[in-house]
This record gives C-alpha cells, sequence and structure tokens, in this order.
C-alpha cells in the first residue's frame, strides 16, 4: 500500500512525459460518477489474472492464475488453468462452480454474503454505482489513470467476514482487486486486460 | 273379500314401511366415500400394491403444491413468506417450505456434525497417509479457488473435506429459483410454496382442513399487505387437493343430478297422470329401490362411494318405469270392463307381469356379472343395480296393486295412445334403413378396433384437464420429481430395510455415470445403516491419527498444529453411537428419510425413487442391479405403467364380464321364451344398438371407458324390457295402443334420467350417461322397428 502511494506520482509523470496527456486537466471532473460512467462503457472483453491468497491456516500465500471473462452488465466467468483448473461463472443471480467433473450451481440469493462480494466486481465492472452502494460505502482516491476505489462492507452479515475490498484500476481498466477480510486473510488479484482480438 | 282385501293392504304396507325403517336406519349408519381408490383394486399384484400405497399413503400424496399468482414480485413473495410463518405453526402441517433458510443452519450442523457417519467417501483408504495427502491437496486447491471464502472455517476441522462431499451427494436435488428470498417459478410469475400434511392424502377431511388453512392464510396476509397485493391469487394442487376437489365435485353432481332428475321424472308423471297421488304411488318403486340399494352396498361393501350414489339416480330412470307400466297397462289389461282397480290390476298381474318379470331378470343377470369384477367400484354399481331393480320391481308387483285406491284412475292417454301407435305403425319401414345402419357400423367398428378403448386410468379421473394442467405446472416449477420410476424393498425392521437399500444404491450408482440412470434417491444416504456407520467409524485411524495425518501434511502448505480439531471431531467420530433416526429430527433430512423409509404393518419398506432420461428408462438394466445386489425380492416399479396396466387389466375383464352378462341374458330369454327365433327377434335389436352405439363413439374419436361398457350393458338392460313387449306381441296378439304409450314415457323417463348424467363432469357419470340416454332411444325405435311391426299392424 505506502508502496503504492509513493509510485503514484512516479507513474503521472511517466505517463506526462511518454504520452504527453494533460493527466490534471480533468482533475476537477474526476470523481465516482465519472469513474463509474467510464466503467460503464467498456464493451466485453477478456483479461488474465494472477491471484495470491494469504490465508493464516496456511504456510505460504496459495497462488492462482487463469481467465477472466466479462459481459456487461451481469456475465462474469473466472476461469483458473493453475494450480487446478476450474471456473466460476456468475450470470444474473446464479452462481456455477466447475471442478474436475463437478459441477455446483448455487442462488446467489441464498448467499447473501457471497452476493455482496460479487456485487462488488460486478458492480464495479459495470459501472453500477447503486448496486455497488447497496452493500458499501465507497471512497474514490487519486486520479484517473491511477485510480483506488475502496468499498468498505455497510451489510452487517457481509461486514462480518469482508473488512474492505480495494479495486484499483487506469482510467476505465481495473487493474487489479485486493480483499481483507476481517481475520486478516487476503487475496489480491492483478488484471491483465487481453488486447483486443 | 274387500275385508280380505283390506287385510292383504295392510300387511303389504307393514311389511314395506318396516323395510323402508330397517333400510333408512342403516342408510343413517352408512359410511359414504368418494375416495378414488375404493375404485382400486383390493387385491393387487405386490407393483400395485406399492402403486396404491403411494396413491393413498405416499409422502407425494401429502404434498399440496401451491402458487401465489398475480401482483409484483416482492408483494408475491412477501406473500409467500407471510403465509409460510403461519403455516409453520400449524399442527396440520409437517413442513412448510418456500426457499426460506429455516432449516439451513440445523441442515448443515447435523450433516457436518454426522460427517463422518454419513460420507460414503469414509473408507480405510481414505485415511491412510496417501489417502489423507490426496484430501488435504484437494481442500487447499479449494481454499484458493472461489469456494474458499465458503470453506475456510471449516479446514481446521474436516480437512479431508467430507462436508463438501456430502453437499455434492446431495446437490442432485433440482431446487426451484429464488425470487426476492423466496421460490419463484422458472418464468418468475409465481411464488412457490411446498406444504406437507400431518394427515395422509386419503384422509380427505384433513386435506379439505389443510387447504382451508393455506387458503386463510393467505387471505389473512394479502389483506395485510393491503392495496399491492390485491391482485394477487392463490392456486394450490397435489393428490390431497384433487381428492378434495373430486369430492366437492362429485358431491355437488350428485346433489344437483338428483334433484334434476327427479325433478324432470316427477313432471312428467304428474303431466301423463294428473293426480299426486298417482305420483307419489309411482315413485314408492323408486325410492324403495333407491333406499335398498344403499343398504345393499353398505351392507355388502361397508361403505357407499359417492359416484355409485350418482349412478343410483340413473335408476330413479329404470325403477319409474315399472310403476308406468303398471298404471298405464292396467287400463289396457282390462278394456272395456268397469271393474275396479283391482281387478286392472290383476289383470295386469297376469297379462304384463311375466314380460316384466322377465324383463328385470334380464337386467339381473346383466348387471350380475359386474359383481364378480375386481374393480370394487364396479361390483358396487351392480350390487346397487341388482338390489334396486329387484326391490323397485317387488314393490310394483307385491305392494302397488294392493295401495291402488279402489276409484285409482290416472287420465286417459288414449289419444297421446293412437298418436304413438301411428308412428309404430311406420316403424317397420325404418327395418332396412336401420339393417343397413348397423351393418355400416360393424365396418367402423371393424376399421377402429384397435382404438375403441381409453387405456389411460387417468381417464376415469374426475380431475379436469385445467386443474391437471395447473398440476404439470407448478410440479415443473418447483423441480417436485414427477416420481415415476421406483426401487421399493421391504424387510422385518429398518436396518434390515436400510442395509438392502445400501446394497442397491452400491449397483445402481454405476448406472448413474453409464448414463442410464440420472439420478436416484435413498434413505440410506441420510440414514445410513447402523452396520455401514459401524463400518465407516471403523474405517476411521484411532490413535495413529496424529501420526499419519503429520506425514500426510509433508509438502503442503498446511501445519499439523492447525489441525488439531480434526483430530478431536475423530476421535470422537469413532466412539460415539450410532446415528438414530431421531437424531434428525426437525431437519430437512428427516422428511427426506420419512418419505422413503417407513412402516408398514409389521414390515419395514424402503423406496429408492429412480429419475430415469427422458427418453424413458430401461427396466432391463436396473432389474439386472438388483439381481446383482442380492435383492431378488426387491421390486422395480414404473407407477404409471402400473396404473395403465391395472386398468388395462380392469377393462379387459369388465369387457369380458359384458360378453359374460349378454351370454347370461341369452341363456336366461332361451330358458323363459323357448324359441331360438324368438330369443333372436329380442336380442337382435339391442345388438344392432350397442354395435351402432360404439361406432358412433368411434366415430366422434371419443374412446370408451370401462364405464361406457357398464353403460352398454344398462342399454342392454333396459331395452330388453321394450324388445320383450315388442316381440311378445306376437303372443298376446297386438300391443296395444296403451303398452306402447308406457313404453314411450318409460323411455321418456329413462332418457332423462340418464341422459343428465352425460352432462356430468364426473367422467365415470358422463360415461355412462353419454352412453344410455341415446342408447335407450335407440333401443326403443330398433325394437320397435325389428321385432314390433307384425303386432301392431295385427292390432
Amino acid at each position: 500500500m505506502t508502496l503504492t502511494r509513493f509510485r503514484r506520482p512516479l507513474h503521472t509523470l511517466l505517463y506526462t512525459l511518454l504520452l504527453g496527456l494533460p493527466v490534471f486537466a480533468h482533475a476537477a471532473d474526476w470523481n465516482i460518477d465519472a469513474l463509474m460512467t467510464s466503467l460503464a462503457q467498456v464493451k466485453p472483453g477478456r483479461a488474465t489474472f494472477t491471484e495470491k491468497k494469504t490465508i493464516s491456516l496456511l504456510d505460504r500465500p496459495v497462488e492462482s492464475s487463469g481467465e477472466l471473462s466479462y459481459s456487461p452488465p451481469d456475465r462474469l466467468e473466472k476461469r483458473t488453468l493453475k494450480p487446478k483448473p476450474e471456473a466460476m461463472l456468475v450470470e444474473g443471480g446464479v452462481l456455477t462452480f466447475q471442478r474436475g467433473q463437478q459441477k455446483h450451481t448455487v442462488q446467489l440469493a441464498e448467499y447473501p454474503e457471497l452476493t455482496g462480494f460479487i456485487d462488488s466486481i460486478r458492480g464495479t465492472l459495470a459501472g453500477d454505482r447503486k448496486t455497488l452502494e447497496r452493500s458499501f460505502r465507497l471512497k474514490l482516491e487519486g486520479p484517473a489513470e491511477r485510480w483506488l476505489l475502496t468499498l468498505t462492507p455497510t451489510n452487517p452479515k457481509m461486514a462480518t467476514s469482508v473488512h474492505l475490498i480495494r479495486i484499483a484500476g487506469l482510467r476505465d481498466d481495473v487493474r487489479s482487486i485486493e480483499v481483507i477480510q476481517t481475520d486478516g486473510d487476503r487475496s489480491l488479484m492483478n488484471i491483465e486486460r487481453m488486447s483486443a482480438r | 273379500m274387500t275385508g280380505q282385501n283390506n287385510r292383504k293392504r295392510t300387511l303389504a304396507l307393514t311389511f314395506w314401511l318396516v323395510g323402508m325403517a330397517i333400510c333408512a336406519l342403516i342408510v343413517s349408519r352408512t359410511t359414504f366415500t368418494t375416495d378414488l381408490s375404493a375404485f382400486l383394486p383390493q387385491s393387487p399384484t405386490k407393483e400395485q400394491g406399492v402403486l396404491l400405497d403411494q396413491l393413498r399413503d405416499g409422502i407425494v400424496a401429502r404434498l399440496i403444491l401451491t402458487g401465489v399468482e398475480g401482483a409484483d414480485a416482492p408483494t408475491r413473495a412477501a406473500i409467500s413468506k407471510g403465509m409460510a410463518e403461519r403455516l409453520r405453526a400449524d399442527p396440520a402441517f409437517v413442513t412448510v417450505n418456500n426457499g426460506e433458510p429455516v432449516n439451513s443452519a440445523r441442515d448443515q450442523a447435523f450433516l457436518f456434525g454426522n460427517r463422518y457417519l454419513l460420507s460414503s467417501a469414509v473408507t480405510p483408504e481414505r485415511f491412510t497417509v496417501e489417502g489423507m495427502h490426496a484430501a488435504l491437496s484437494d481442500s487447499i486447491a479449494l481454499l484458493a479457488s472461489p469456494a474458499g471464502l465458503m470453506v475456510k472455517g471449516l479446514l481446521p476441522r474436516d480437512p479431508t473435506g467430507e462436508l463438501m462431499g456430502l453437499l455434492e451427494g446431495m446437490a442432485g436435488t433440482r431446487r426451484p429459483h429464488l425470487q426476492n428470498g423466496a421460490w419463484a417459478s422458472r418464468d418468475g410469475a409465481r411464488a412457490l410454496l411446498l406444504a406437507q400434511t400431518r394427515a395422509t392424502g386419503a384422509d380427505i377431511d384433513a386435506q379439505q382442513h389443510a387447504m382451508r388453512q393455506i387458503r386463510a392464510s393467505f387471505d389473512a396476509v394479502r389483506v395485510s399487505l393491503g392495496a399491492a397485493a390485491t391482485s394477487a391469487t392463490l392456486v394450490m394442487t397435489g393428490p390431497g387437493v384433487f381428492a378434495v376437489n373430486s369430492r366437492d365435485t362429485i358431491e355437488r353432481e350428485v346433489t344437483r343430478l338428483s334433484i334434476i332428475s327427479t325433478l324432470i321424472i316427477v313432471a312428467l308423471l304428474l303431466m301423463v297422470y294428473r293426480s299426486f297421488l298417482a305420483l307419489a304411488l309411482g315413485l314408492m318403486p323408486v325410492i324403495s329401490g333407491a333406499l335398498v340399494g344403499v343398504v345393499a352396498v353398505s351392507l355388502g361393501f361397508g361403505m357407499v362411494h359417492g359416484i355409485t350414489l350418482g349412478f343410483g339416480t340413473t335408476l330413479i330412470g329404470e325403477a319409474v318405469d315399472y310403476s308406468i307400466y303398471l298404471f298405464m297397462q292396467s287400463r289396457a289389461a282390462g278394456p272395456g270392463r268397469a271393474g275396479s282397480s283391482e281387478t286392472e290390476a290383476s289383470d295386469w298381474l297376469r297379462d304384463f307381469w311375466p314380460t316384466i318379470r322377465l324383463g328385470v331378470l334380464t337386467s339381473i343377470v346383466g348387471f350380475a356379472c359386474l359383481l364378480l369384477s375386481s374393480f370394487p367400484g364396479l361390483a358396487q354399481l351392480g350390487l346397487y343395480s341388482i338390489a334396486g331393480l329387484v326391490s323397485a320391481a317387488l314393490v310394483t308387483r307385491f305392494v302397488l296393486p294392493h295401495l291402488l285406491p279402489a276409484d285409482f284412475r290416472i287420465r286417459d292417454v288414449s289419444a297421446i295412445g293412437a298418436r304413438i301407435a301411428r308412428l309404430a305403425h311406420y316403424a317397420p319401414l325404418l327395418r332396412w334403413p336401420l339393417a343397413l345402419i348397423t351393418l355400416l357400423a360393424v365396418l367402423v367398428l371393424i376399421q377402429h378396433r384397435g382404438t375403441l378403448l381409453n387405456p389411460e386410468l387417468s381417464s376415469l379421473s374426475p380431475v379436469s384437464l385445467a386443474d391437471q394442467a395447473t398440476d404439470a405446472r407448478l410440479r415443473a416449477d418447483i423441480g417436485a420429481p414427477d416420481v415415476r420410476y421406483m426401487v421399493v424393498v421391504s424387510a422385518a425392521d429398518s436396518e434390515a430395510a436400510l442395509q438392502s437399500a445400501e446394497r442397491i444404491a452400491a449397483q445402481l450408482t454405476p448406472l448413474v455415470s453409464q448414463g442410464t440412470l440420472v439420478a436416484f434417491e435413498s434413505p440410506s444416504r441420510y440414514l445410513p445403516s447402523i452396520a455401514t456407520q459401524r463400518t465407516r467409524q471403523a474405517s476411521l485411524p484411532g490413535d495413529d491419527l496424529p501420526q499419519r495425518l503429520e506425514a500426510a501434511s509433508a509438502g503442503l502448505p498446511i501445519r499439523a498444529t492447525v489441525l488439531q480439531p480434526f483430530l478431536a471431531d475423530v476421535a470422537a467420530a469413532k466412539i460415539r453411537a450410532p446415528l438414530q433416526r431421531a437424531d434428525m429430527d426437525k431437519t430437512s433430512m428427516a422428511l427426506a428419510v420419512d418419505s422413503l423409509l417407513f412402516q408398514r404393518g409389521a414390515s419395514w419398506t424402503a423406496v429408492l425413487p429412480l429419475t430415469g432420461p427422458p427418453t424413458g428408462l430401461d427396466a432391463a438394466p436396473i432389474r439386472a442391479a438388483l439381481v446383482a445386489a442380492g435383492q431378488p425380492n426387491a421390486l422395480f416399479v414404473d407407477l404409471k405403467a402400473e396404473s395403465n396396466k391395472l386398468y388395462s387389466g380392469y377393462l379387459r375383464e369388465a369387457a369380458l364380464l359384458s360378453l359374460g352378462g349378454l351370454a347370461g341374458i341369452l341363456v336366461l330369454l332361451m330358458f323363459a321364451l323357448r324359441s331360438p327365433m324368438r330369443v333372436a327377434r329380442v336380442l337382435l335389436p339391442l345388438v344392432a344398438v350397442v354395435i351402432t352405439l360404439v361406432a358412433i363413439f368411434a366415430l366422434c374419436g371419443h374412446r370408451m371407458t370401462i364405464l361406457h361398457l357398464v353403460g352398454l350393458l344398462l342399454v342392454v338392460a333396459v331395452g330388453s324390457n321394450y324388445a320383450l313387449f315388442f316381440s311378445n306381441g306376437d303372443e298376446a296378439g297386438a300391443i296395444s295402443a296403451q303398452t306402447l304409450t308406457s313404453l314411450a314415457f318409460a323411455n321418456i323417463a329413462t332418457v332423462a334420467g340418464f341422459g343428465l348424467l352425460g352432462f356430468s363432469q364426473v367422467p365415470v357419470l358422463q360415461a355412462i350417461g353419454i352412453t344410455v340416454g341415446p342408447g335407450a332411444v335407440m333401443a326403443l325405435i330398433f325394437a320397435a322397428s325389428f321385432g314390433g311391426a307384425r303386432s301392431v299392424k295385427a292390432g
């Protein structure tokens, strides 16, 4: 976190130099609504991800990687390739897990904690402020080129397990999602958008 | 002379009154039922026994599926939740499920707390160092997966993932969608609620009470929700609901039909007799017959079915004929003589009674074959008809003549008689056209011979097509399995039944992976036999578990110290008492076990419902699996096939019995008439009527049920009276205008009685109505054309 903060001015400088963009020109207009508007314009896309989970029960973090695909407004698929292939698909109110031969379909409505968690990601990707604010308090920091959106659960049930969710990105491009749980376990997922094919 | 007559009259009247009083007493103590299983066999095969058991007592028969329609989705869900809250507090219901997580915490605690006894994955191999290493790696991978959030808390106690394994095994059951926290149909148009009644499906009063409670809870919640909920409506379905609705329909119809047909016949008799005394006397045999019929069935079967009563209204139509014959033909018997009504009556006894007696006997022989039917409903109809007709005839013969007042006269109907006689005069002209029609009918029958009969038992169901469609819709929405295939195994006690179920389940599992079966259920999944639980306990490691775990976690990112709770849980599971049914109380699993494992008499039955592929289930591999499981007395039952087989058995039997009845009538007529020619003249028109009637049904695409066959038998019974009178004309000289008139009025009365049934919504009654109504008219016309010609002319 501290590292990120130090890095931010560096990045800004880099962008200014390389791209010659007037980075601070729209600073005054940059707010949650602007972020949501730009996210909402994102077309269906695919990305690769690497995820690192730090779990107190385990001696070392567990890493996994794979592909993400998202089609607005509510279809999100996470396909893990390593270490074990598995897939998770959220579409509307239905969540499907697939591990090996087993396939599970659960209805999000039956798992409110899970719903909040999924809504945080889906809501951000869709730029759906209303959905996000149903379960979280939002705080936006940083400029459009290096924004950081912090979601703090307001739903008490969810607040017992999730401490906060931090989503970082560059304009309409979500770069990382970090989930910090109340027991200190955390996961950080870095996302790399795949170039349009 | 007069004194003697007075004595006779007093005696007859006393006899009749005492008889009626006894009958009324018995009727007042009779149980009336509308339970359709009364129309199912008494001595079924084993498979049919399973079918009947399921229909009467099975869990499926206790389910009431409820839908809330109209209003908007949040309101529907709110209504569903409000109803569920009220109904859960109602002792009439065992469970009420609408998707709200009322049991889920308890269910999960049950599964988790008993995981080492419940999981089929608990084997000695699973707890070797290698087995545990593999299970731990799996759990760690799961932890890293998106589902990790849900399983993290369980890991220290359940590092081998037994709970997940258990849940995976149970996830096969399809569940409805949730909308606003309550079950909803797939299209979201309807909120769903599933209630299981405490009473059996066969207890119609209790089912009706349960339905009222559901309706009351709906009304109360709807009112409390105000304007948003005003457009909400309630639909209910399920076997119990069907039974209640059927009873309502049958009761309503029986009442309505009895009243209307009585009114019509009363109106007809009044019109003809123009005398209330004659009306009262004319109805005497009818009422006596109906009463004795009920009494006979009550004594013979212990209870009377509502449908039998409905059928009884038709008897009015036939029994009233006898008094019509008496009153009208008495005038004919002594024409020109200025004698008293008594002498006229005795003349009638001499001239006409033998013919009527033969007609009654013919009817009795026809109906007697129904008594032999193993279909209790048919046997009831047979007994009712015989007892009713015999008493109606006896009252007409032995009581009524004594009661006729000296100056008894009904209106002179000779004007009408003359007109009818003129019509009858032309009847023979129809002989050849009718013969041609009959011939064509034979051709139609040959052409349609394969599709004359309806092989579906459901064709008898009083449940309307609309209700059946609602049922199918709600059932599909709620994912309630259409229980069609099942394996049933019985044993002396629940432990033995569970062990058998386990052996069968072990053989069925490979069929699921091969795709022969889609899924199956077994009570042993929720409550393993004690033997299996002990085996699982024995496969859990003892004191060496810590060492094994240490070795198993080598190379994995987990420290054995984290897993101390696991060691404690395994140690406790190894020595605990086996799980019993009582341990499951208040969980959803209890419902599952109770529906699949139950006591019947002295033995216990385990049921394994099978879900086949949409193309249907092949019985051969299932039967092979039962043999391989060493359970030769386990039954594989296809409920639908079984019920249709049952019904087609009845149908075949009814067809045979009808033919038997016909043969009986033939023998009787041969015996009575002693002339094959005369027998032929009586039977020919009746056979022609039956053939033509069946051909008309075939042409209309109306497939006959068992009750149409009964209707045909009735046509022969009623028609034999007409045919006998017409053919009798030959010997007794001429068939007089009076006799013709009595036949015409008797026919109208019969058609009024039976024809009304044709408008009934109860298929059983409707079938009889549309057969006998037209059949009686045709019988009169055919009899007049084939038999009556010469005699009318001769007159």
